[in-house]
C-alpha cells in the first residue's frame, strides 16, 4: 500500500536547522508506527478497519453542516476540504496575527466557529472538535510536516524545547529522558517511541476512542506526577509546536492508531 | 526524617528499625512504586518489566545495605544525570502534581522494607 511505503521511507533529506545535543537528526526520526506490532499497523493501514475513520466521516458531515448565528458551514467558506485543507495540519500550530501567538488546529477551528460562524466554541476533547480536527488533519495524510518554519514562531519553539528538556514532577523526569535518550527500550514492557507527532488526533486502543495530542501530553505529564497543563495553555501549545518542528519531514498519518 | 550520609551510603536505618524483606518485595513489584517500570528482576510472576535500568537480580552482591539506602534516598549521589528518581526527597522538584506535592515518593518505612529485600538478592 502506498501509504505504508511513505512511512517506511520517511528518511527525509531536509535542510536541517541547527540540532542541539541529543536531538534526533532528520534521517533517524521514526513515527510511533514503526514501533508497533503488525496487527496494529494493519488496523491503521486499512481504512475499513481503522476506527479513527469513523471520526473523520463525522467530521466530514460537520464540515457541510450550517452552524451558528451566521448560518454558515465550514464548506461555505472553505469549499472542498480535499484541496483547501490539504497540508494545513502539517504546518500547525501556526502563528496567528490577531492573537500574537501560535494556535493549534483545534484552536484555529474554534476561532472560525466563534468568529466566522458565530457559534459557541467546541469544548476540548469533545466528539465534534475531535471529529472536525481529524477530518481537517486527514486531508494532510502523507504530507511531510513543516510546522515551525515561520520565523515569528522561533521564540515559541524555543520555549517548547525548554519544556521538553526540563525535568518535572515527583519522578523528576524530562520528556527527553524517555523519548530521546531511551526510545526503543521498554517501560514496564511497553516500547518507548520517539514521541513523534505524526498522527493526531489518533485512535488509542488503551483509550478506546480518538484523542487529541493534548490528552496524550497531559497523560505523560501525569505519568511523571507533574501538574499537567490545562488544555489550550500556552505552555502546552509551545510544547506541541516544538514537537511538530522536531517531527519535521515525517509524513502525517491522521488518523493514526496506537496501542 | 533526617538521615546521615557516611561515605557512599546511609549506614543507619531511616526508621531506627530493620525493614521487612517480604513487604519490600511486594513494594518493588507494585507498579505504583515505579521500580518495575525501569528495572527487571527475579520476578517470574510479572510479565511487564522494564529495560531502562540494570536487572536487580544480584543487587545484594554488588551493594551494601548502606549503599542501597542512599541509592533509594537520592540516586543522583551516584550519578548526577541518573533517570532514577530520588525516593526520599521533596525539595528542588519542578511542577509536582497537586496530589504529590511536598511528599517524598516513598515513606521511610517503605524504603527500609525495600532495602531489606534488595539485600537478599544475591547469587
Ligand atoms: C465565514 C467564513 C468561514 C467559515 C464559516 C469558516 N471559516 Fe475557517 N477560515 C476562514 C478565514 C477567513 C480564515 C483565514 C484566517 C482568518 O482570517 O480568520 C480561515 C482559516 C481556517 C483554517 C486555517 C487555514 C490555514 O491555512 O491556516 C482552518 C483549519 C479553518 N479555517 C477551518 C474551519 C472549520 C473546520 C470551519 C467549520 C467549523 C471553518 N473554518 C469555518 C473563514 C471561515
Ligand atoms: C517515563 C517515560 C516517559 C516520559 C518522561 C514521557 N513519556 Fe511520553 N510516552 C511514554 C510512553 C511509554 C508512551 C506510549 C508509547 C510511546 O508512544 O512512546 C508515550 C507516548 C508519547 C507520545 C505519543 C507518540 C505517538 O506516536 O503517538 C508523545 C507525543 C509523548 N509521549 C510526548 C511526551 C512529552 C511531551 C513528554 C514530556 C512532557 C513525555 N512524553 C514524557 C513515556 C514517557
Ligand atoms: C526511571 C527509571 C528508574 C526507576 C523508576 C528506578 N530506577 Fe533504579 N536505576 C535506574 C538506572 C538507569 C540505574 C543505573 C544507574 C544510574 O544510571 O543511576 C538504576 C540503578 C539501580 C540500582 C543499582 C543497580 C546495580 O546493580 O548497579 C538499584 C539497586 C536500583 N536502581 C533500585 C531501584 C529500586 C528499588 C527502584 C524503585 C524503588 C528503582 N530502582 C527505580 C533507573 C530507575
Amino acid at each position: 500500500m502506498k501509504f505504508r511505503r511513505a512511512i517506511a521511507a520517511a528518511a527525509f533529506a531536509v535542510a536541517s536547522s541547527a540540532l542541539l545535543a541529543g536531538e534526533i537528526p532528520p534521517g533517524a526520526r521514526r513515527s510511533g508506527y514503526s514501533f508497533m506490532g503488525p496487527e496494529t499497523r494493519a488496523m491503521q493501514d486499512d481504512d475499513t478497519s481503522n476506527p479513527g475513520m469513523l471520526f473523520v466521516l463525522d467530521g466530514q458531515a460537520l464540515w457541510m453542516k450550517k452552524s451558528g448565528s451566521a448560518d454558515k458551514a465550514c464548506a461555505d467558506c472553505h469549499g472542498d476540504a480535499r484541496s483547501s485543507m490539504k497540508g494545513v495540519a502539517a504546518r500547525y500550530p501556526a502563528f496567528d496575527r490577531t492573537q500574537g501567538r501560535p494556535v493549534t488546529l483545534d484552536q484555529r477551528i474554534n476561532l472560525c466557529r466563534a468568529g466566522h460562524q458565530q457559534a459557541t466554541p467546541l469544548p476540548y476533547e469533545s466528539h465534534d472538535l475531535l471529529a472536525l480536527s481529524a477530518f481537517v488533519a486527514h486531508q494532510s495524510r502523507e504530507v511531510p510536516i513543516t510546522a515551525g518554519d515561520d520565523p515569528q514562531l522561533k521564540p515559541f519553539v524555543e520555549q517548547g524545547r525548554d519544556f521538553f528538556n526540563q525535568r518535572e514532577g515527583q519522578l523528576n523526569l524530562s520528556c527527553a529522558n524517555c523519548h530521546e535518550d531511551n526510545f526503543d527500550k521498554r517501560l514496564a514492557g511497553a516500547p518507548i517511541t520517539q514521541g513523534q507527532l505524526t498522527g493526531y488526533p489518533l485512535y488509542r486502543l488503551e483509550w478506546q476512542t480518538l484523542g487529541s495530542l493534548e490528552r496524550r501530553l497531559r497523560s505523560c505529564m501525569t505519568g511523571v506526577r507533574a501538574q499537567a497543563y490545562d488544555y489550550g495553555a500556552p505552555e502546552l501549545v509551545a510544547l506541541e509546536l516544538y514537537l511538530m518542528s522536531r517531527a519535521r519531514g515525517l509524513p502525517m498519518e491522521t488518523p493514526a492508531v496506537r496501542p | 526524617m533526617p538521615y546521615r550520609i557516611v561515605g557512599d551510603g546511609i549506614p543507619e536505618s531511616l526508621t531506627g528499625s530493620p525493614g521487612d524483606a517480604a513487604r519490600g518485595r511486594a513494594l518493588v513489584l507494585a507498579r505504583s512504586t515505579t521500580c518495575i517500570l525501569c528495572h527487571s528482576g527475579p520476578f517470574p510472576e510479572t510479565r511487564f518489566q522494564g529495560d531502562l535500568a540494570p536487572d536487580l537480580r544480584d543487587a545484594g552482591n554488588r551493594w551494601s545495605a548502606s549503599q542501597l539506602r542512599l541509592r533509594l534516598v537520592d540516586a543522583s549521589r551516584f550519578n548526577p544525570q541518573t533517570i532514577m528518581p530520588s525516593y526520599y526527597r521533596n525539595d528542588d522538584l519542578v511542577r509536582v502534581g497537586r496530589n504529590f506535592a511536598g511528599k517524598p515518593i516513598l515513606a521511610a518505612a517503605e524504603i527500609e522494607d525495600i532495602v531489606a529485600f534488595l539485600a537478599t538478592l544475591r547469587d
